[in-house]
């Protein structure tokens, strides 16, 4: 008999019950589907222990790692502090200490936090203005190392959140940041492993991020950067990852611009075809794709079908926020 | 026999090892890609997972009722038996390459030939 704990109440997980039964007995919901581990429905986190191994099964290593498993095939073995899918994200205040454009639509925003620790490199948070409109954006630095996290906020069409960002969200001000979130990001295990980086537009902030962590821990294998725009003027952070690539040999990175004549020094195309024509065979290989959906999904299938395993394929992809402008 | 043909042929492990072998030939194959062509990549893991798993005998709770429910738009978008029989060969050719012994093979063969008349609508 084990104590579950969720945000405030506790229940006792029964002897021989799952942390899924012990759930549905006291009408706790939370979705779920084969009961065998297979369909993967009912994944549910905890936020103190490691997770029985059995329970964790074949979820995403990343995910495992920050504490996920399946509720239907876990027999505590210890009290466990749990979070469920349905549960609220929590929020706490940080302080904006830089603001400033990274290119003609792009803002750089570096916000100071206090529990820097718990945020990896390439996650996404939520931010949230104080009227409660919130947005999703991935951390594009490595968080302990600075006590803060950084993000690249493209201002989009009628974006009520961007806009903001972009007009009036200054130094000093106070913001409120989830936790962290999502499951693409850089773990330090067989470093010698190449690594495949392809990201449309602010797609490169999770993507700088994670190339930033895989070369703080050293990371041998070849790592391959393929950043697209539309236009030139889209692209940014273009000389900083070109000196990157002179300080770390195992390093290269390819700026890509799809619409009219390339530059010198930039390819002529869409990011993930180049980054797939210079590789014919993706097997063994780590593979990051973040950026504009349809992007993301074709490139996760053709990378599967160059012979990426599919536990191998890390996917951030962009939706837009689909809530109205309101009418005024 | 006192263990499954799931728990004899590697469990869990099997049958990751197996979708991934799998599903690269079934895209790769014309005759039936389209059926298999959704863009939630995620999700068509998971069936093909949940595949393996009933194939080997594993724990499920499928009825045949929910066979023909799961496959009843394919159905509809033109699904037959020699679809069934190319998802048949790339079982067995899948479970070859991961060198299961052949009588194993031919015990998960005929699990899936058993859903046959379920999955087509029959």
């Amino acid at each position: 008999m084990f104590d579950l704990t969720i945000e405030n109440s506790r229940l006792t997980c029964r002897p021989g019950e799952t942390v899924l039964d012990a759930l549905l007995r006291e009408n706790i919901n939370i979705p779920y589907g084969c009961k065998a581990g297979v369909c993967q429905s009912c994944v549910v986190q905890s936020l103190d222990i490691k997770p029985p191994e059995k329970a964790q099964g074949d979820l995403k290593d990343t995910l495992k790692s920050s504490g996920h498993f399946l509720a239907c095939q876990c027999h505590p073995e210890q009290p466990m502090t749990l979070k469920l899918p349905n549960q609220a994200v929590r929020f706490s205040d940080g302080i904006v200490v830089v603001s400033e454009p990274l290119n003609r639509n792009t803002h750089l925003l570096i916000i100071q936090i206090n529990d820097a620790d718990r945020y990896k490199a390439g996650q996404f948070v939520n931010l949230q203005r104080s009227d409660g409109l919130t947005r999703s954006y991935s951390i594009a630095n490595i968080p302990h190392a600075s006590g803060t996290l950084e993000f690249h906020i493209r201002r989009l069409q009628e974006g009520r959140f961007s806009a903001w960002v972009h007009d009036e969200l200054k130094v000093g001000h106070s913001i409120p940041v989830s936790e962290p979130q999502g499951k693409c990001f850089y773990l330090p295990d067989r470093r010698e492993q190449g690594i495949l980086l392809i990201g449309t537009g602010t797609g490169l902030a999770p993507l700088a991020g994670i190339l930033a962590d895989a070369l703080s821990h050293g990371h041998s294998g070849p790592i391959r950067l393929f950043h697209g725009s539309r236009d030139h003027d889209d692209l940014y952070r273009i000389n900083e990852m070109r000196e990157l690539a002179e300080q770390h040999p195992n390093f290269s990175y390819t700026p890509c611009v799809s619409s009219g004549d390339a530059p010198k020094g930039f390819i002529q195309g869409r990011a993930n075809e180049a980054a797939l024509s210079a590789h014919t065979d993706l097997t063994s290989w780590r593979v990051f794709l973040c950026g504009h959906p349809d992007m993301v999904r074709t490139t996760q299938k053709q990378a599967y079908l160059k012979g990426a395993k599919l536990a191998d394929i890390y996917c951030d992809a962009f939706v837009v926020s689909a809530d109205p402008t309101p009418q005024s | 026999m006192s263990n499954s043909l799931y728990e004899r042929i590697g469990g869990e492990a099997a049958v990751n090892a197996a979708v991934d072998l799998f599903y690269r030939k079934v895209l790769n194959d014309h005759r039936i890609n389209r059926f298999f062509d959704s863009t939630d990549m995620d999700a068509q893991i998971a069936k093909q997972k949940a595949f393996f798993t009933y194939a080997f005998g594993g724990p499920n709770n499928y009825t045949g009722k929910d066979m023909r429910g799961a496959h009843a738009h394919l159905v509809e978008m033109g699904l037959d038996g020699s679809h069934f029989d190319a998802v048949m060969e790339h079982l067995g050719a899948t479970l070859h390459e991961l060198s299961v012994p052949e009588d194993l093979i031919a015990e998960a063969a005929a699990i899936a030939l058993g859903a046959r008349s379920d999955v087509l609508g029959l």
